[in-house]
């Protein structure tokens, strides 16, 4: 038995194998760039040089800013973008304090009846809410809320899977923490914020960045509550601008729109990509 | 001790009180809309109870395209990207160099938003008057034909829509299989490796079953979500998803609501809750296969 031999053709099998892998994973990273290295390109082609060319070219030689200029002036881009921001702080810093006492209700404090309303909590989490969508649409329009900050963020300022997130967290400081803190005089909620949270910080930094994504990214329920442009975030001014915003055929215009709107989740991403990464493994789902 | 009970359910007061409103309280009225028969949203009145909203939308061309159009988009996807996302972690947990990068990057679709990246996808497979658009291009340099896919014949629609779906949902699945496979434990390959076992019945024997909890619970989540698809189908079609043949169920449920055809609160409702009907079921079932296959 010639054992070099045996050995050398395992490596060369080995080699073959990796580099297929490494073929295969760069084949998916282009098929998932793409888009964005599109979306840039065109956003920089002028609107004569992308309508004249038959063949889409790769890359341009004479970027411009005007399709920008464009997006901002002749739709309402501005208002979308600041709508979508006052929307996802304003739902972002409501749903922390909602979740933040009751995550603290069911792991600090005991009342009778605690684990079935608990229970009755997490059964909430399986229900669609395509269901409770309808329902919502008629009361907040009964309310008189549609077109008003309020109607788009009320519905969406609890959750119960952070909720759960939280209480599970902060189950996991040590009870003598809190007697230590009792012998000390302090009271319950100087516990929960000077303690508790800032021990959680991970756990609610992450809760945080979720929801901002989720807030950012909402396209139905703003679309069936908001038909007033003042009110639009931006998913719906997307397909505002798609269907009646710069006419049809500017698409260097409608893409410099589409950068505008992806940039600030991109940025939030290469940031927190480690944290967000962790934090959807551990049961976020999409949507 | 009374004041400490009063106190905890001070704390939970907003959020019984939102999800009261806005969760429970909707769950009981989606069931009373969808069996008042005649439901008029302006004057809130109706002339009867009985099952005929959901006869109406069991009978609603609209429905029956609705629900035809999520079957295919959910028998494609749900297989094609759970197979391609198990490939694709595979290839990553094999490799040491490069492999954070490459996570990074294909976890960036979870956080953009899919309306925006549609208008994208939506110019890639365009055909227009001034040019085929990039896909097309890349089907004439290999020797094909260009086909409109976006206002063209049914099937290159229900492709892109395909497409586009497989492409939103991957990070999500390659994260959660990349941790699971992860988590198997290296002696155990060790051991197979003594053994001199071919990778191939490493990778059937001990990394399938491992994972197989996982595999499951990405089949499971992936049902739910494909026959939930909506948005995605806009952000390629447009609003007016009935025109372009490209409904959804939750698109019709949307539609009856508000909108052009809009203002049947009781047809929309009934058509959610057939909706929930399908999606329990086929829950169930998949729970009963993997009940008897997954081997922890």
């Amino acid at each position: 038995m010639n054992y070099d031999k045996i050995e050398q053709a395992a490596r060369r099998r080995d080699r073959v194998r990796r580099t297929i892998t490494y073929l295969l994973l760069t084949l998916w990273a282009l098929i998932v760039l793409f888009p964005f290295y599109w979306m840039l390109l065109t956003s920089v082609k002028s609107y004569s040089a992308y309508n004249g060319e038959y063949v889409p070219s790769f890359f341009t030689l004479s970027p411009t800013l005007q399709n920008y200029v464009d997006a901002f002036t002749t739709v309402n881009l501005a208002r979308y973008f600041t709508n979508t921001i006052v929307f996802t702080l304003a739902t972002t810093a409501l749903m922390m304090v909602v979740i933040i006492f009751a995550a603290y209700a069911f792991a600090r404090l005991d009342f009778p009846g605690k684990n079935l309303v608990f229970a009755l909590f997490l059964s909430l989490m399986m229900i669609p809410s395509e269901l409770v969508i309808i329902t919502n649409f008629v009361t907040i329009t009964n309310w008189g809320m549609r077109n008003t900050f309020w109607g788009l963020i009320l519905p969406s300022v609890t959750s119960v899977f952070y909720i759960y997130l939280l209480k599970e967290n902060f189950e996991q400081i040590p009870e003598e923490l809190y007697k230590a803190a009792k012998v000390d005089g302090t009271s319950d909620l100087k516990y929960l914020f000077k303690v508790m949270l800032p021990i959680s910080q991970p756990t609610v930094v992450t809760i945080v960045i979720l929801k901002v994504i989720e807030c950012w990214n909402s396209y139905v329920w703003p679309r069936l509550i908001t038909d007033d442009e003042a009110y639009f975030l931006v998913s719906n001014g997307i397909q505002e601008i798609r269907e009646n915003g710069f006419g049809r055929e500017n698409i260097p215009a409608m893409m410099a729109a589409v950068v505008v709107i992806s940039v600030p989740l991109i940025i939030l991403f290469l940031v927190f990509h480690k944290k967000i990464m962790a934090g959807v493994s551990r049961g976020g789902t999409k949507g | 001790m009374m004041k400490k009970n009063w106190k905890a359910w001070l704390y939970l007061l907003p959020a019984i009180a939102f999800l009261g409103v806005f969760m429970v309280y909707p769950l009981v009225d989606v069931f009373v809309y969808s069996f008042e028969e005649g439901y008029n949203s302006a004057s809130q009145t109706f002339w009867g109870t009985g099952l005929y909203n959901y006869s109406y939308v069991l009978h609603d061309p609209y429905f029956l395209q609705a629900v035809k159009n999520t079957f295919i988009l959910v028998i494609i996807t749900v297989p094609v990207s759970t197979g391609l996302a198990l490939l694709i972690s595979v290839g990553l947990n094999s490799i040491k160099p490069l492999r954070e990068l490459y996570q990074t990057v294909f976890f960036l679709p979870y956080v953009t938003n899919t309306l925006a990246v549609g208008l994208v996808f939506m110019i890639l497979f365009k055909k227009t008057a001034y040019s085929d658009g990039m896909i097309n291009l890349l089907i004439n340099f290999f020797g094909g034909q260009s086909v409109d896919f976006i206002e063209g014949p049914y099937w290159a629609k229900m492709l892109v829509m395909c497409i586009y779906t497989v492409w939103v949902v991957m990070p999500f699945k390659i994260l959660i299989l990349t941790s699971a496979l992860a988590s198997v434990p290296q002696s155990y390959y060790n051991a197979a490796k003594i053994d001199g076992t071919s990778k191939w019945r490493t990778f059937t024997r001990i990394t399938l079953p491992m994972i197989s909890p996982m595999i499951f619970y990405l089949v499971i989540t992936g049902f739910i979500g494909a026959f939930k698809a909506y948005s995605d189908e806009v952000a390629i079609f447009g609003t007016n998803l009935n025109a372009a043949g490209m409904n959804t169920i939750v698109g019709y449920v949307y539609d009856m609501l508000y909108g052009d055809s809009g203002g049947y609160p009781s047809y929309a409702s009934a058509a959610a809750l057939i909706l929930f009907a399908i999606v329990l079921t086929i829950t169930v079932i998949n729970l009963m296969i993997s009940r008897k296959n997954v081997q922890y």
